[in-house]
């Protein structure tokens, strides 16, 4: 193994992990996109393709950690991978934007357009007389019927209390990091994974609540739809966030962090952080106001 | 974790240091699982040039069908799907994976380091790419056929596709996965890997228009994402993002659409920006003028590109204050625009110009994409577009910025740095050969089409009115002919490859001046193994 002098570049050579991902990638979305053509057998090849690509990132993260452990990563391969974390949670928070701008759309402008309001006017009066545009709304048709909505100071505000207390675990976590504590280190991510769990548990009983009392479905007009699709992908990042936070942990519990060089725990922590933030912007916009 | 996975992976790695331009033994190891820049690059630019066929291909039907008024060759809806796909391939088939191809192989010699800055994952980005295109294309051979909306993907219209859509949604989440992978590499390997003295304001313009272009991929790619998804749901799961009747709005997939789709014009002409600012200066023999100028340019262009996208909507039913706010944004546009052209004909201004194939290219795209960036200026006003708005005028415009604009340079660009990567010349004379049929007959092919628009032909229809006749039959012999045309560019660049005797020089011209032309032609396998010392006269541009 060559030696590995500051300074000096790193350039890892071939790895069949990228076409493995790949192909667990097409296997997934082709059965997915079968499944919801009806195809019966599209299930299991989907399944398979997940499992192609769970498979694919132990391998390509494992090849990673212990390319880490090894000691062959010097300060620029350190700042590429800060680098390539930073700009990944940047276009996760475009993809966020989406949602949220939609939500935004058609609570601002078309909405009160349906209404009549502004240049909507005349379009209210021929399709959709009486129409009441006031949020929440299923729209003039009524689609999915009547519904109401999950009240914000419930389990929404324990969430929050929830999310942002981990907040504080994981940095707590953090520190003990920083002071060669792993007892402290490993509890504090322990707490941070249980928390993070916890979340999941609650927003899933709200999720069952709103189906079967509320009549709140992913079909409810566009209330409906912005609101399962923005708590939907943020409950996934948080529940991939926990995921990776449990890997941080059991690697703690092995030794892999030293006090001043631990970047997969700070990669997951900033990641963390941002769900965090995604939650803060949903629970003032998708359920106090 | 993941011990019991026995990998030789970390048996392959080493320093660049102790790697003497050894190349992976085997087809396999050499292209499948390669983490080298050149060979990934390499790739990409073989996948643009398959789909530059096949999106040619594609044009060919639609300019057949066009030949003469009346159904001819197609079904109206194949002729849909035809000018859907067309799109699709060309935009992220084509032009993107080659300008990621240039990138790959170019931003680690010209910043002078040894190879991208996340190697593995610069693999992934390409090898998600056939798989991608795969599923997209085989749409076109289901019981529904593929996508018959336009590129652009309007509901209520595409959510009319049959089974086929959710193919094409996840065709779109594919690349767009590789587009924010492959721009995350590059803005790491810019801003993480430069030698020692390639201070920022001393890179290549490439690189400058590379970075912003990656900027701009990472933002507006995931916007394309959320929008196709909410397509893919309303269509399977019964949401009503886009129908009045619960509440949403077909507009706003408009909205959400050109907020991605304006940046993404930029993505594909950028970079053909900053190949113009290579090549320019080299066969003038003058350094860039204005280089801090066309780096402002290059990212105020990329800022306003955020703010102009309902442009695209003008006669979709707006508010007034929206009409006028984009009207005058989307104007504002042609101030650093115009600085460019303006920098690009000052670098000629008493130059010791030569005209090499690449040179012909780079002059032929400052003379047309001005054109096209002429027309794009009598779109922008709001009232006239009322009357443009979904003809052949607005056909003939994003023609003129992407063909004799973005593919000019990419060809530009091909005979610029060809024999750097092979290190063998192409033929100056089929080159030549190739410039020269290229522009008269893409100026065949899509000036007439302004005439068309302006005399109100419609967009997407496979049949018209018989006052248009003349000027389609003239368009489609353009059109046949430059697609024929492009035969002889596949031909000199795999003589070049393959067959070429003459050998080329480390410098290759003359005149060109930057870190890439410091390496041998070919260039060794790992670019620079340590870093190199960046001297103020290897910078292109000594103002």
């Amino acid at each position: 193994m060559a030696q590995h002098a500051e300074g000096a570049y790193y350039v890892p050579h071939g790895s069949k992990w990228p076409i493995v991902g790949s192909l667990g990638m097409i296997t997934m979305l082709v059965s997915a996109a079968n499944w919801m053509n009806g195809s019966a057998s599209a299930e299991w090849t989907f399944w398979l393709g997940l499992a192609i690509l769970v498979f694919m990132l132990f391998g390509w993260f494992g090849t990673v950690i212990r390319e880490s452990q090894a000691g062959l990563y010097n300060a620029q391969v350190d700042g590429s991978y800060r680098l390539g974390m930073s700009w990944f949670i940047y276009s996760e928070v475009m993809f966020f934007a989406v949602f949220f701008g939609t939500l935004f759309y058609v609570r601002a402008l078309s909405v009160p357009w349906l209404g009549g309001e502004g240049a909507g006017a005349i379009t209210n009066e021929v399709l959709y007389q009486g129409y009441n545009a006031v949020w929440p709304t299923n729209g003039p048709g009524n689609v999915g019927g009547e519904f109401s909505t999950i009240p914000a100071f419930g389990v929404p505000f324990i969430n929050t209390l929830i999310l942002l207390s981990s907040g504080l675990t994981v940095t707590l976590a953090h520190h003990a990091l920083r002071s060669e504590n792993r007892k402290w280190l490993v509890l504090w991510l322990a707490a941070t994974v249980s928390l993070g769990f916890f979340f999941v548990y609650l927003q899933a009983h709200e999720y069952i609540e709103a189906y079967t009392e509320l009549g709140l479905t992913l079909g409810s007009g566009i209330y409906g739809a912005t609101f399962f699709m923005l708590t939907g992908f943020h409950g996934m990042h948080v529940t991939l966030g926990a995921i990776m936070l449990t890997v941080i942990m059991l690697r703690s519990m092995k030794g892999h962090f030293k006090p001043r060089n631990h970047f997969a725990f700070e990669a997951v922590a900033w990641y963390w952080h941002f769900v965090d933030v995604v939650w803060l912007g949903l629970f003032i916009f998708v359920y106090v106001l | 974790m993941s011990t019991d996975i026995t990998s030789n992976d970390l048996d392959h790695a080493h320093d660049g240091h102790d790697d003497h331009d050894h190349k992976p033994k085997g087809f396999l190891n050499r292209w499948l699982f390669t983490t080298n820049h050149k060979d990934i690059g390499t790739l990409y630019l073989f996948l643009s040039l398959i789909a530059f066929l096949v999106g040619g291909s594609m044009a060919m039907v639609i300019r057949a069908e066009l030949f003469m008024p009346g159904l001819q060759l197609v079904e109206p809806d194949f002729f849909n799907q035809m000018t859907t796909m067309h799109a699709l391939v060309m935009v992220f088939g084509a032009v993107m994976p080659a300008w990621v191809g240039f990138a790959n192989w170019l931003v680690p010699m010209m910043v002078g380091a040894p190879d991208m800055a996340l190697p593995r994952m610069n693999n992934w980005s390409f090898w998600i790419l056939p798989f991608a295109f795969t599923m997209l294309l085989s749409t076109l051979f289901m019981d529904s056929g593929g996508p018959a909306s336009g590129w652009t993907l309007y509901p209520p219209l595409v959510l009319q596709t049959g089974n086929s859509l959710a193919f094409v949604v996840f065709a779109v989440h594919m690349l767009g996965i590789s587009s924010i992978m492959g721009s995350i590499n590059i803005i790491a390997t810019i801003l993480n890997m430069r030698a020692p003295g390639m201070t920022l304001l001393r890179m290549p313009m490439f690189v400058w228009t590379w970075l912003i272009t990656a900027f701009l991929l990472i933002a507006v790619m995931p916007v394309l994402a959320g929008a196709v998804t909410m397509l893919l749901t309303d269509h399977f799961f019964g949401t009503n993002f886009f129908n009045a009747a619960g509440g949403g709005d077909p507009v706003m997939f408009q909205h959400i659409f050109w907020f991605f789709g304006h940046p993404e014009v930029y993505i594909m002409i950028l970079p053909a920006f900053g190949v113009i600012s290579e090549i320019l200066p080299t066969f003038s023999r003058k350094p860039l003028f204005g280089y801090s100028s066309m780096v402002y340019a290059t990212a105020t262009i990329a800022f306003l590109s955020f703010i102009v996208w309902a442009h695209h909507m003008f006669t979709v039913g707006m508010p007034l204050q929206g009409e006028l706010f984009f009207m005058y944004a989307t104007m504002l546009i042609s101030v650093p625009t115009g600085v460019k052209v303006f920098n690009w004909v000052s670098t000629m201004w008493k130059g010791s110009m030569t005209f090499e194939t690449p040179m012909l290219f780079a002059i032929g795209f400052v003379v047309l994409f001005t054109i096209g960036g002429f027309s794009g200026l009598m779109l922008a006003i709001t009232a006239a577009d009322f009357q443009y708005h979904d003809t052949y005028f607005v056909v003939a415009h994003f023609h003129y910025v992407l063909v004799p604009g973005a593919v000019f340079a990419l060809m530009a660009a091909t005979y610029y740095w060809l024999p750097k990567f092979t290190g063998n010349m192409y033929s100056e004379k089929w080159g030549k050969i190739h410039f020269w049929l290229s522009t008269i007959f893409v100026n065949v092919l899509f000036f007439p089409q302004h005439y068309l628009g302006l005399a109100g032909m419609p967009r997407r229809i496979p049949d018209y009115s018989p006052q248009f006749a003349d000027f389609n039959m003239i368009s489609s012999i353009g059109g046949f002919a430059f697609g024929a045309t492009q035969l002889i560019f596949v031909g000199v660049i795999l003589h070049c490859i393959f067959r070429s005797k003459v050998k080329a020089t480390g410098q290759v011209w003359e005149g060109a001046r930057g870190l890439e032309w410091t390496l041998s032609s070919p260039p060794p396998y790992h670019s620079f193994t340590t870093p190199p010392e960046v001297s103020h006269n290897m910078v292109r541009h000594a103002d």
